[in-house]
């Protein structure tokens, strides 16, 4: 198996992963690192598709290097707002009372 | 742009800016906000005049703006939407006159004249609509703007009114819609033209068309009080006097009823319409309309409301009048859209009079008005002496056109819904009449707001419009047959919608 | 075209700095300069007959990033900056000194705007990502700023939902890196066959619903009331009259260009959107009949208009459906921020948040009622009002293709509409009760208000122009 397939296998695994975990747990620090290993498995995908030739492609390369830096801005606002959500209500976790 | 083109935008920005200019008058201005009333209905006057004048002469006004590609905003003052047009027009000059007596000193009265500017704005913009679109534009418009007048007094009852007023325009609103949005897709254009436009489809649109004039006549329905689409008027007395003045006599109802006429002669043709046998079902509806407003009439005690089943007998008249095929009832059919605007209005005016002056509201509590309020109870007469159809009223020129154009149609039997209407009518309006001349009086009035003054029963601004137009009832009676009386406006319209030409007695 | 993107982020960067008091002239001044820009760029592109294209830094792709504006961008751009100019005004006078949602929303409000204009204008796919982020991020903000834990767990649930649709974006990137290598879409749509890899099908499925998260379309529309309906009234109109519309361009944009031959190889798939667009008509608009918060309503309402944005999906075979789309855009982005507005002025006179409790409103601010009702006006599609042009255009392009289902689904949708805004409007013509104090607002949000209700109206009358700008195509 060539790296690049394997990089895309992981990714999209990490993908799904990440998304479940989003979606689907309820502690907000863990959805947070759910977030961040879903952006992982995508950027894991093209750092995949980056080395299909020979020579490695830079586009896929530059592609993550932008992701990274707007995952880091997302995460770093879902901190600062799970946080403040703390702050307020003590709890982890999102309110489930319908408005 | 030339004046041709100017003068029917002239015709609605008389109602219009006067109306924007009220809203933002505070309460108190009084002498700005009738002076402005007045000078806009004036104005109007005046500008319908010259078209009156221009129109007859075979002059043409109009003038059209793209709204969307292939689909303009159209307005022309052809000799059927003067007809409306004037009605209105000289209509509106007496509601505000009567308006301005009937609330003084009420409170919200720029928010009540703004509104009514806006209502007789879209009424004008639907007379003068040259195709369906634009027709749609104002119709709409004038659900929305007749609405807060409605709902103007803010009681529980009037909200009532008001909402069930809503869902039945509303509703019939999109019946109309769909239907226009349907035969625009089909024709690619909903102009309106003398003998119709739909006939260049081929027959194998038959279908189609009939299930359109189902919705376009169910969407127009609601607001001509066909049975069963009428359960709203009968609601919507809650709103002040004038206003139910200026829905049944003006207005509302009558824009419906002239949107059927439009349908009926100048989209479809009244001949391509005869040949789809669209004409007798419609025939039927507006007798059965007839029978049942006038039977209903008959248990009302509250006068408001007996009033309100009447204009939905006398409204049908006029859809009568449209589907009976032939010149004649063309005619009969638009004259009676005059003058039951002319004599509907007058009793509703003596209506607003009677609760205004004296607190009364029932039938029952009519004994011995007319000895209290003679002049109003005269004119009173003379309104109900015309829906019975009565010698020398207008009532009676329209109900002997309407016989006549039966009989021309084939349709004998809607001679005997027009006598039997017309024995009804004297069943409900003559026990009201025998009331209010021959019965003494009860103790007190349920509560008497205006006393009286020597011979002045009234205000004079409530006395006078009734008087008026109870004038213009006996004139249009007597006077028919001279040039410029709606009579022979009528003629004039019928020629123009038959294609082989009218042959008129 | 590169100002318009520039501009905002100047004068975010300058509020944020310099602090709400002169951040917000700032805000106006440079909204202004790029209303004036959008109007040029409609101009030059109307006339000229075809798209122009501007090479940032004259670094050209793949490595550099390629701006390009047609009729539906210019449109989307004119629509952005008419909406955001006046919201500004009313932002302005709306929050008090020393407000922290004020002094927030001036910054976030800017780079909201500038990643808008970027979004329309941009040419490649991986740009239009990081666009959606910024959008994103700087709504998700707006949201929350200075506000309580309502406000933050809402702004939470936006984010998450956010960030899960621009992740399925990005892969959907990837994917179509890996299958064809190249993210311009100049350059791919001619590529794109009916005989495409596999790896399309699933990269346009996963794009298609994570940017259906991001518009809140039925069902995955559960973060909006919450977030629309709880943040301050400029926000909500922000957010409701544009963000939404900029991952509906997006679709429309992605489903016309590259991804058009793989719709007309499984024609089915047309129906999946105008389904969808049916169901949030009918829940979002049962939601606002029985909301009991004004703004709560009004969030519901979004929910149900953006439904017709979807109808027009099986409708692109034939004619006129972009056209319809846009003037619903349009009708709707300009109404829900007057009526959003209005909301706000009678939030704040009244005191308090419930529908019920506006009674007798009608005579103390009769300019923001009237507001409201044309506002109303456009939404229940009742003519003359741009969305009663937009309903037209969608029936008859409806009725063009035969689907008669969809013209009933569009008069339901408008009775539907009629329902809710006149239990606003009878609400505030009732007699107001003894002893209920109305505060006075100042004029210039009233007026704002009216301003953006009587736009919608206003371009109900004369639809000409728009219609041709869109049919400008690259």
């Amino acid at each position: 198996m060539s790296s690049g397939l394997l990089f895309a296998c992981v990714g999209a695994l990490l993908f799904a992963m990440g998304i479940a975990g989003v979606i689907l747990i309820g502690n907000l620090l863990r959805r947070v690192l759910a977030f961040n290993v879903m952006g992982s498995g995508a950027f894991l995908i093209l750092v995949g598709l980056a080395q299909r030739n020979d020579v490695p492609d830079p586009v896929p390369q530059a592609m993550v290097l932008t992701g990274i830096v707007v995952a880091v801005a997302a995460t770093a606002l879902a901190l600062a707002l799970v946080r403040r959500l703390h702050a307020l209500t003590g709890k982890l976790e999102l309110p489930t009372d319908e408005i | 742009m030339t004046t041709n083109e100017l003068l029917p935008l002239a015709v609605l920005a008389s109602s219009l800016l006067p109306g924007l200019v009220i809203f933002a008058l505070p309460e108190g201005w009084t002498t700005l906000r009738t002076t402005l009333n007045l000078f806009g209905a004036i104005a109007k006057l005046v500008l319908v005049a010259v078209l009156l004048a221009g129109v007859s002469a075979g002059e043409e006004f109009g003038v059209r703006f793209a709204v969307l590609p292939g689909l303009d905003l159209a307005f022309k003052a052809d000799a059927l939407g003067l007809l409306f047009i004037s009605l209105s027009a000289v209509l509106w000059l007496f509601t505000t006159f009567y308006a301005i007596g009937y609330l003084e000193g009420a409170p919200h009265r720029s928010r009540f004249f703004g509104f009514f500017s806006l209502c007789v704005t879209a009424t004008m913009g639907i007379a003068m609509a040259a195709n369906l679109f634009t027709f749609f534009v104002f119709y709409e418009l004038l659900t929305l703007s007749a609405f807060p007048l409605v709902v103007h007094r803010g009681t529980d009852k009037a909200m009532k009114g008001g909402t069930i007023y809503l869902a039945y325009t509303l509703i019939g609103g999109t019946a109309l819609l769909t239907g226009i949005v349907w035969l625009h897709h089909l024709l690619g254009h909903t102009e309106f033209a003398h003998t119709g436009i739909v006939a260049a489809l081929g027959p194998e649109y038959a279908g189609q068309l009939k299930i359109i004039f189902l919705l376009l006549i169910a969407g127009l329905g609601v607001k001509a009080a066909l049975v069963p689409l009428h359960g709203w008027l009968p609601q919507a007395m809650v709103a002040p006097a004038p206003v139910s003045a200026l829905l049944h006599a003006v207005a509302v109802v009558k824009a419906g009823a002239f949107g059927i006429v439009r349908i009926v002669y100048e989209v479809y043709g009244v001949e391509f319409a005869q040949s789809l046998d669209l004409l007798a079902p419609l025939a039927v509806l507006a007798a059965i309309t007839i029978v049942w407003g006038s039977f209903r009439a008959l248990f009302q005690d509250n006068l408001k409301k007996r009033l309100a089943y009447s204009t939905i007998s006398q409204v049908s008249y006029i859809v009568l009048g449209v589907a009976l095929f032939g010149p004649v009832g063309t005619i009969g059919g638009l004259v009676h859209l005059v003058h039951q605007g002319i004599m509907k209005i007058t009793l509703f005016f003596c209506a607003g009079n009677y609760a205004e002056t004296l607190g009364i509201h029932k039938v029952s509590e009519m004994n011995g008005a007319g000895r209290r309020m003679p002049l109003t109870t005269l004119a009173f007469s003379i309104g109900a002496l015309g829906m019975m159809g009565a010698p020398l009223t207008a009532g009676a020129i329209s109900k002997a056109w309407l016989s006549d154009g039966a009989a021309a149609a084939g349709m004998d039997w809607a001679i005997w819904v027009l006598w039997t209407s017309s024995l009804l009518n004297a069943a409900y309006f003559l026990p009201i009449l025998w009331r209010a001349w021959f019965r003494l009086a009860q103790a007190a009035w349920p509560e008497e707001h205006i006393p009286a003054r020597g011979w002045r029963e009234t205000a004079w601004l409530l006395l006078l419009p009734p008087l008026a137009t109870a004038i213009m009832t006996m004139a249009a009676g007597m006077l028919a047959e001279s040039p410029g009386s709606p009579l022979e406006w009528a003629k004039l319209i019928a020629e123009r919608e038959y294609r082989q030409g009218a042959t008129l007695p | 075209m590169i100002w318009l993107i520039l501009l905002p982020l100047v004068w975010a960067s300058l509020a944020f700095i310099l602090g709400a008091g002169r951040g917000k002239w700032l805000a106006i001044a440079g909204l202004a300069a790029q209303t004036g820009l959008a109007f040029d760029l409609a101009a030059k592109v109307g006339a000229g007959g075809t798209a122009i294209s501007h090479t940032i830094g004259g670094w050209g792709a793949p490595l550099g990033i390629d701006l390009t504006a047609d009729g539906l961008s210019a449109a989307m751009l004119l629509l952005t900056q008419c909406v955001a100019l006046p919201l500004a005004v009313y932002a302005s006078a709306y929050y008090k000194r020393d407000e922290a949602a004020g002094a927030y929303f001036w910054p976030l409000a800017g780079f909201l705007i500038s990643g808008l204009n970027a979004l329309f204008l941009s040419a490649d796919l991986f740009n239009i990502y990081v666009t959606l982020e910024l959008v994103g991020l700087a709504a998700v903000g707006l949201v929350a700023a200075g506000g309580g834990a309502q406000q933050v767990a809402a702004a939470l649930r936006y984010l998450f939902a956010t960030l899960v649709g621009s992740g399925l974006y990005l892969l959907g990137v990837a994917l179509i890196y890996g299958a064809y290598g190249t993210v311009s879409i100049e350059v791919l749509t001619p590529l794109v066959t009916s005989e495409t890899p596999r790896l399309m099908w699933i990269a346009g499925g996963l794009m298609l619903i994570g940017l259906m998260l991001k518009t809140a379309l039925f069902p995955f529309h559960f973060w909006l009331p919450p977030a629309h309906g709880g943040a301050p009234a400029p926000v909500s109109a922000l957010l409701s009259a544009l963000v939404v519309k900029a991952s509906f361009y997006l679709i429309l944009r992605l489903w016309i260009g590259p991804f058009g031959p793989l719709i007309a190889a499984a024609e089915w798939l047309a129906w999946l959107p105008a389904l969808l667009g049916t169901l949030a008509i009918f829940w979002g608009s049962w939601r606002a009949i029985r909301a009991e918060r004004l703004k709560l309503l009004i969030a519901y309402s979004t929910v149900a208009q953006l439904g017709y944005l979807f109808l027009i999906f099986p409708l692109l075979t034939g004619h006129g459906a972009i056209q319809a789309g846009v003037m619903q855009a349009f009708a709707h982005g300009l109404a829900k921020a007057g009526m959003f507005v209005a909301a706000g002025v009678l939030i704040k006179a009244t005191g308090q948040e419930s529908v019920a409790g506006l009674a007798g409103a009608v005579e103390r601010l009769p300019i923001t009622l009237l507001a409201f009702g044309l506002a109303g006006m456009t939404l229940m599609g009742l003519p003359p009002s741009s969305g009663f042009l937009a309903k037209w255009q969608l029936i008859e392009a409806a009725l063009d293709r035969g689907y008669w289902w969809l013209v009933v689904v569009v008069l339901a949708g408008g009775l539907l509409a009629a329902v809710y805004v006149f239990r606003v409007l009878r609400q505030a013509f009732l007699l107001a009760p003894p002893g209920q104090t109305v505060a006075t607002v100042p004029r210039i949000l009233e007026w704002t208000a009216f301003a953006l209700a009587a736009a919608s109206v206003l371009l109900g009358l004369r639809g000409v122009e728009l219609m041709q700008l869109v049919g400008v195509v690259a």
